[in-house]
């Protein structure tokens, strides 16, 4: 096992929902481990790739991006096109070889503060299992 | 049902017999112009040439192994503000595969376009067609001459581009005018499908409705070997991708000139995010993350370049090539995103370039589906 460290979280959450319920579980004054650092997003099928990527190369241990639940998109269909792109951006992951359970694709709506808490420690447990993001050992890419 | 025959060819003249067929359909005012690929004064390119007196077609030349543009890039350019004129495009299969995909993205409006697929024997790069046209006046009739089985075309000392010597998508699948080599002699005949839209054509162009029994065997013998060669390619650069020395390796000597981006079809933005000022940081900010890592390397974001770029077209790469043969470093790009591509697009169901009805993968969704990423 590699020495425990501490990982780093970008989520790229959407304003409607997902960010309103990070909102909620911090005025409720719910606990959660302060890794993440949240970008808000007027919709998780605003979330573009390259900024995902970006954060990974850049040596993120880990990419939550977080929408309504199915149904629930302020704009309809959103989320499920953020779920096509998440699912294009995982196999391309793979595929090089890269870890594409470093990207965490959640539905988490303005009423769960506690299920945002909660994934938020589920991460972050996750990531420490897995270790750091080897990227961060490269120089050259 | 759509019309299948030939047409006659007299003394071998395959490519006489070509120029007829595109000349009458200017003519008979079948079209008002015609996009085909015409060879230079010097003989060593062709281009797509925009052909509207059919003096000019004398020197058009559309089975000619050579493509230094993607042809669907100028469809989009000669049909995206909808002309009235009737435009016949002559295309090449990766073409063809091209223009469809930039069809459904509304790059390329097919209204008033009459449709002409070749079957392809494959392609060689710009610099070696210009050595091999020196070597051979008649260079196309000497290459219909030698179609391998197994290869598409062959000439000694040359090989195919990557693309084509992996590609077993030759023969366009759903074009109004399907002009055929394989599994006839092509200096006797032409083999010809007309599409049921355009079933009356058979008589002004002069096709003979007859059964050509060989005609699919060959295709699906040349598709195997194709199948083959593929296959093993994707194994290799798979094996290479799988770890982060290899994937690191196979990028290293990307130079970031973006010169794939600006040869793929599918690459059609007008605003290119790694075109703009995006990913351009505050000097201080290279100097922290130098700190932070200990060194980096600049200019930054090859690797993101890169994956990003496959991230936003391969589920639409039909894998013509062209950004191999731009790539001045040589990377083995036709292998990755065709590598790549199969499995993106297979998450799908999707073949891009194989029908014009198939909704593009980004563009539609099913509110029951993909559940493993969500979780």
């Amino acid at each position: 096992m590699p020495e425990e460290y501490e990982p780093r979280i970008v989520a790229f959450l959407c304003n409607w929902c997902t960010y309103t319920g990070a909102d909620l579980a911090g005025t409720s004054r719910i606990q959660y481990p302060p890794n993440i650092r949240i970008i808000r997003l007027m919709c998780s099928g605003a979330v573009d790739p390259v900024y995902v990527l970006k954060a990974l190369l850049e040596g993120a241990d880990g990419v939550l991006i977080g929408g309504c639940h199915p149904g629930d998109c302020h704009y309809q269909s959103g989320n499920y096109k953020a779920r096509r792109r998440v699912a294009i951006l995982h196999s391309i992951l793979k595929q090089m070889g890269l870890d594409d359970d470093r990207v965490w694709l959640r539905w988490i709506s303005a009423s769960e503060g506690r299920k945002f808490a909660d994934t938020v420690g589920e991460m972050v447990q996750h990531l420490k299992a897995k270790g750091p993001n080897p990227m961060k050992g490269q120089w050259a890419i | 049902m759509p019309i299948r025959g030939t047409i006659p060819i007299t003394a071998g003249d395959t490519l006489g017999a070509m120029r007829r067929l595109l000349r009458t359909l200017l003519e008979k005012g079948v079209v008002d112009a015609i996009l085909v690929p015409v060879a230079t004064p010097d003989g060593r390119n062709l281009v797509p040439t925009l052909v509207r007196d059919p003096e000019q077609l004398a020197h058009a030349d559309p089975i000619a192994p050579v493509m230094p543009v993607q042809a669907s890039r100028v469809v989009s350019q000669l049909t995206f503000t909808a002309p009235s004129e009737r435009l016949a495009v002559v295309l090449k299969a990766c073409e063809w595969r091209a223009t469809v995909e930039l069809s459904k993205l509304r790059q390329v409006n097919l209204d008033h376009v009459l449709t002409i697929g070749v079957d392809c024997g494959g392609t060689y790069r710009v610099l070696d067609y210009g050595a091999m046209s020196a070597e051979a006046a008649d260079l196309t009739a000497r290459l219909l001459q030698q179609i391998e089985p197994a290869t598409g075309f062959r000439w000694p000392g040359r090989e195919l581009r990557t693309a084509c010597r992996i590609c077993e998508n030759f023969v366009s699948a759903g074009v109004d005018i399907l002009l055929g080599l394989f599994g006839v002699d092509p200096r006797q005949e032409i083999a010809v499908e007309l599409s049921d839209k355009h079933a009356e054509l058979a008589e002004v162009l002069g096709v003979q409705s007859k059964e050509l029994p060989g005609r699919e065997p060959a295709i699906a013998q040349l598709r195997e070997a194709r199948l083959a060669r593929r296959d093993e390619a994707f194994a290799a650069i798979r094996e290479q991708l799988k770890t982060l020395d290899g994937l690191t390796s196979l990028f290293s000597a990307c130079l970031r000139c973006h010169n794939c981006t600006t040869v793929c079809p599918i690459c059609y933005c007008r605003e290119c995010i790694f075109r703009s000022p995006t990913f351009d940081h505050a000097s201080q900010q290279y100097m922290k993350w130098a700190g932070r890592r200990g060194a980096i390397r600049m200019p930054s974001d090859t690797l993101l370049f890169q994956i990003t770029r496959l991230n936003h077209m391969v589920a639409s790469c039909v894998g013509c090539g062209l950004c191999e043969d731009g790539c001045p470093s040589s990377l083995p790009l036709t292998t990755i995103f065709r590598a790549i591509g199969q499995e993106v697009q297979a998450l799908f169901d999707y073949e891009a370039g194989r029908s014009l009805e198939e909704e593009l993968p980004l563009t539609v969704f099913r509110e029951d589906e993909l559940h493993i990423v969500e979780r």
